[in-house]
């Protein structure tokens, strides 16, 4: 029934996306489509949500479409339930965040299609049980979002963004279809479930890994394979790029999460090393990079980086721990990097939904020429705000809550027997609290330049606040924020189906501990409680609230700012997003960016003014991807020539090809 | 079960009611040492009640985070503050947070007040912020480094448990704990903003942080922030003294006696603490803001080391 749910679901919204190419010209398209959409994607999630919270038995499908004689399987089981409800939450916020934003599109023809067929790729993608299918779905998920990235194709950057887009893309669909290539074997069994019967070798396994690892990693932004990720998602209008942020980059970890912990076999000893030092490099190189940058979306994008490793970090705990039968601490990480799949899911999207109304009222993106706004946009001001604290993990709201059991999970790892993980673990945990302490510095830059201070363009000075559905649906999530910080144990409980169908254990149920606290293993080792640190801090800010204004004083007088009796009037005395980052890019830029500041400054009676430059180097795009670039760039131009060979030249080499790959053979057998 | 709510609850008003009394007498202690007279110790209450009394002057682009924040700010390290065991273990509410927690509460009251730096829209508030985000980012992985350590020691995070397990003669003398505690006081003198990171005593001077950072405060506003920092100093010393001498506290049983015990053992506890920064921080002077960096990064590699250290053996 539920799978039944979900599949008309898609089907739903492909058919939508056929419909929107007919009618989206028409003013009442964008109504039309994203409201369409928000009653697909809610009647799915409830569907999704039954299934999980159910613990119901997975469900199976075969339809007779794709490939003839095999078609295409499909499968909601608790995991593929998990992501479900990820993708439709977050897709039924973005559909009622579009609906008030959509209003704003200059070319809604070029974005309705794409976003109802962007939303089915992914529901297809989480629903798929066979090779085919899945590939099939994940491109046409890569496509969809392709097409909404060069929505705005006039833009010079956009046309960059979706090239380097596109290529990483087919690169990761090609590690991807190696990957399943290896696991269905010389018989060509590429149903999920023959592949899971099989127990893959070690090798296999070893090169399944890898390749998942390419090819989910660099569709979910994993150092050094993001370099796409901070160009696409900015690139797109703001709901898809909440959507491609916050949901399809979970997409990605989908794809790991399936292939390593089910289809790749048993792991082996190295697998959790190379996941999780990818995953507190990705962590804190996210963070730094979001921090260099003033472009508020790309700050964002880069920050999805950032939690992509904290998420990594998880799930290569996980990994650890059931490679030396430790299940119910592997659940614990499991659960911990899943919860952050949600939470973050939740605040991505809140925050890109903030930009974009910042955008649509101001026309800006940088930072720099904003300033203010939390005076003319007071309620979106006060969900941004809420947005920052969740993704900086500030109890008691939800990012603090996943962190905290990652952190857990670290606390249990000395029971490993690995040498290599004895030592890796601390670092990898001294790198997950430095990217959290330095997200909430990029946290308060963002939220300080671009909503505190004083306006620094006359478009930030006349913003005016967004319109009735956007701010509805930042309000929700932004509550969702709330409640799944305060509540926690709700949702690991909720996952408990997931860590037994991929584990074999499942943290002990929460539901039942009083006051609603969270224990992840023992009351007198750890205990985390929510609801109750948010009703103490309630109280205790309510008490000092009561007693200062019944005891002291309550006058108030306006006045000009004090600034040590040298107010400046000038909005550009400010301190700026570059100025902001001044000094984290001291301690940190000069060794990982390389930063450098030249000064430039007249002598006495040089009326110029003086100058500062700042000199950044992208060290992993100057020496991965260039010299790359460059070695294929010379190749092409050297095969070039090929294309214009005469006839004999021609039939000659398709007849040496064809004597090579028969002496290829003979040796081979 | 009321009496378990009275300990919890005079456990909240002790710290509340003895944070301004230890920062005058650190205040004095540092006076006497540079052969001053020094304010009286009940300096700060008087100051406290003087700025409560007195008109706010909001400047005139604060916005209504501006005025939200010092409550925020108190709120959070109240709480902070209140979950710290000092006289007594194992209160009622002491397992809604554990050590991980409290350190996030005390990061949340930083995210705002550095907030409420950018608010007025002013270069100092900017250069405080800027500089108090750059110090925490050091600061919390040193800090968090700290926990670990204490946490693999004593196999849990939970204070009450730390405490009760560093009070038993099965905690021994281990080189990771020496390293943990010189790397939490190095962490509690930068988070507190005293020499030779900040100058709490200074308010015009260009590698000034934390009072940059809240110049623009008035009033009752100031107040409740200058009681958050008191607050703030007498966490640090009390959570150095539930986790490395944590003597007094673990008795069981809420009778009077030995609740006044843990209260004079406290008391104590903090006058010693008291003395050590008065003394280290007259026999220093403070270093360029951009010395920072390496004295936390010093602090951080010390985490690290004893975190190291505790996971290649157990008996570290």
């Amino acid at each position: 029934m539920t799978l039944a749910v979900a599949l008309a679901s898609a089907a739903a919204l492909l058919a939508l996306a056929v419909f929107a190419v007919a009618i989206g010209r028409s003013a009442a398209a964008t109504p039309i489509i994203y409201g369409a959409s928000v009653f697909v994607t809610a009647i799915s999630l409830v569907a999704a949500a039954a299934q999980l919270l159910g613990a119901a038995e997975p469900l199976g499908v075969t339809l007779p479409l794709g490939v003839p004689w095999i078609g295409a399987h499909f499968r909601l089981d608790a995991l593929s339930a998990f992501f479900l409800v990820v993708v439709d939450f977050g897709a039924l916020g973005a559909s009622l965040f579009a609906l008030g934003y959509g209003a704003h599109e200059t070319a809604p023809q070029r974005v309705l299609p794409f976003y109802a067929a962007f939303l089915a790729g992914m529901t297809l993608v989480v629903l798929a049980d066979d090779a085919f299918t899945f590939l099939l779905s994940w491109e046409f998920m890569s496509l969809t979002s392709w097409a909404l990235v060069m929505s705005h194709h006039r833009v010079p950057e956009n046309v960059r963004a979706g090239y380097v887009y596109l290529i990483m893309a087919s690169f990761g669909t090609l590690a991807l279809l190696l990957g399943f290539g290896l696991l269905a074997g010389p018989d060509g069994s590429y149903t999920f479930a023959a592949m899971r019967a099989a127990h893959p070798s070690a090798t296999i396994g070893a090169f399944a890994l890898i390749l998942a690892l390419i090819g989910a990693g660099s569709k979910a932004g994993v150092v050094p394979l993001h370099a796409w990720l901070p160009l696409a998602h900015p690139a797109a209008p703001s709901h898809v790029s909440a959507l491609m942020s916050g949901v399809m980059t979970k997409i990605a970890v989908y794809a790991f999460v399936r292939i390593a912990f089910e289809l790749a076999g048993a792991p082996s000893w190295w697998w959790s090393i190379v996941v999780l030092a990818v995953g507190g490099i990705t962590a804190v190189m996210g963070v730094l990079y979001a921090l260099m940058q003033h472009d508020l979306k790309r700050l964002l994008a880069y920050h999805t980086v950032e939690n992509i490793g904290i998420i990594f970090i998880g799930l290569g705990l996980a990994l650890a721990f059931q490679t030396y039968g430790m299940p119910f601490a592997a659940a614990l990480s499991l659960t911990a990097a899943l919860f952050h799949v949600f939470n973050h899911s939740l605040f991505k999207s809140l925050l890109f939904f903030g930009a974009g109304a910042v955008l649509t009222a101001t026309g800006e993106r940088d930072m720099e020429h904003l300033g203010g706004l939390i005076h003319r946009m007071p309620q979106t001001a006060f969900a941004f705000l809420i947005g920052c604290a969740a993704i900086s993990a500030l109890p008691p709201l939800n990012g603090f809550a996943s962190e905290w059991l990652t952190f857990q999970a670290i606390l249990l790892s000395p029971d490993l027997p690995s040498w290599g993980l004895k030592i890796l673990v601390p670092a990898v945990g001294a790198l997950l609290a430095l990217s959290a302490a330095l997200a909430a510095a990029c946290f308060v830059k963002a939220y300080g330049v671009t909503f505190l201070g004083r306006p620094r363009s006359p478009a930030a000075a006349a913003a005016t606040e967004t319109d009735g559905f956007s701010l509805a649906a930042m309000l929700l999530l932004a509550a969702a924020c709330l409640v799944a910080g305060v509540l926690p144990g709700l949702f690991i409980d909720a996952l408990a189906p997931v860590d037994t169908a991929l584990l074999g254990a499942h943290m002990p149920p929460q539901l039942g501990v009083p006051w609603l606290a969270i224990i992840p293993i023992t009351a007198s080792r750890s205990s985390y409680d929510g609801l109750l640190v948010f009703l103490f801090m309630l109280m205790s800010g309510g008490l000092a609230a009561f007693a200062i204004h019944r005891l002291a004083s309550n006058r108030l007088r306006r006045a000009p700012a004090w600034d040590c009796g040298y107010p400046d009037a000038s909005p550009a005395t400010q301190y700026t997003a570059m100025s902001f980052a001044q000094p984290i890019r001291r301690v940190f830029g000069t060794m990982v960016f390389r930063a450098g500041e030249t000064a430039e400054m007249p002598p006495p009676g040089d009326t110029r003014p003086a100058r500062l430059a700042v000199e950044m180097h992208d060290l992993i795009w100057e020496t991965l991807y260039a010299p790359l670039a460059n070695v294929i760039g010379v190749a092409a131009d050297r095969l070039n020539r090929l294309q214009f060979l005469t006839i004999r030249q021609f039939l000659s080499l398709v007849f040496s090809a064809l004597v090579i790959l028969l002496l290829v053979l003979a040796v081979w057998s | 079960m009321i009496r378990d709510l009275t300990v919890q609850g005079a456990q909240m008003l002790l710290v509340l009611l003895v944070a301004p009394l230890f920062t005058g007498f650190v205040r004095k202690l540092k006076a006497r040492l540079l052969r001053r007279q020094g304010p009286p110790l009940i300096q700060p209450y008087l100051d406290l009640i003087r700025l409560t009394r007195k008109e706010v002057v909001l400047a005139e682009q604060a916005s209504w985070l501006f005025r939200v924040v010092p409550y925020l700010v108190f709120a959070a390290t109240w709480v902070a503050a209140s979950l710290i065991p000092t006289f007594r273990a194992d209160l009622l509410f002491s397992w809604s947070a554990d050590l991980i927690a409290i350190i996030a509460l005390l990061g949340s009251a930083r995210f705002y007040l550095a907030l409420a730096g950018l608010d007025v829209g002013t270069s100092f508030g900017g250069i405080g912020s800027s500089r108090e985000v750059m110090i925490a980012s050091l600061a919390e992985p040193a800090m968090i480094m700290m926990v670990f350590t204490v946490a693999l020691i004593a196999g849990s995070t939970q204070l009450s448990t730390v405490a009760s397990f560093m009070a038993s003669p099965a905690v021994g003398l281990r080189v990771s704990l020496g390293l943990a505690l010189i790397a939490l006081i190095m962490v509690a003198i930068a988070e507190n903003g005293r020499i030779p990171i900040d100058n709490p005593a200074t308010h015009l001077e260009l590698t000034m942080v934390h009072e940059a950072m809240v110049l623009e405060y008035s009033g009752r506003h100031l107040a409740l922030i200058e009681l958050a920092g008191s607050l703030k100093l007498v966490l640090y010393v009390s959570l150095v003294a539930c986790l490395f001498a944590p003597w007094g506290i673990e008795a069981a049983g809420t009778a009077p006696p030995t609740l006044a015990l843990g209260a004079v053992a406290y008391l104590g506890k903090l006058a010693v603490g008291g003395f050590l920064l008065a003394l280290f921080e007259t026999s220093i002077a403070k270093m360029r803001v951009f010395r920072v960096p390496e004295f936390l990064g010093v602090a951080l590699m010390l985490g690290l080391l004893a975190t190291l250290l505790r996971f290649v053996s157990g008996s570290f």
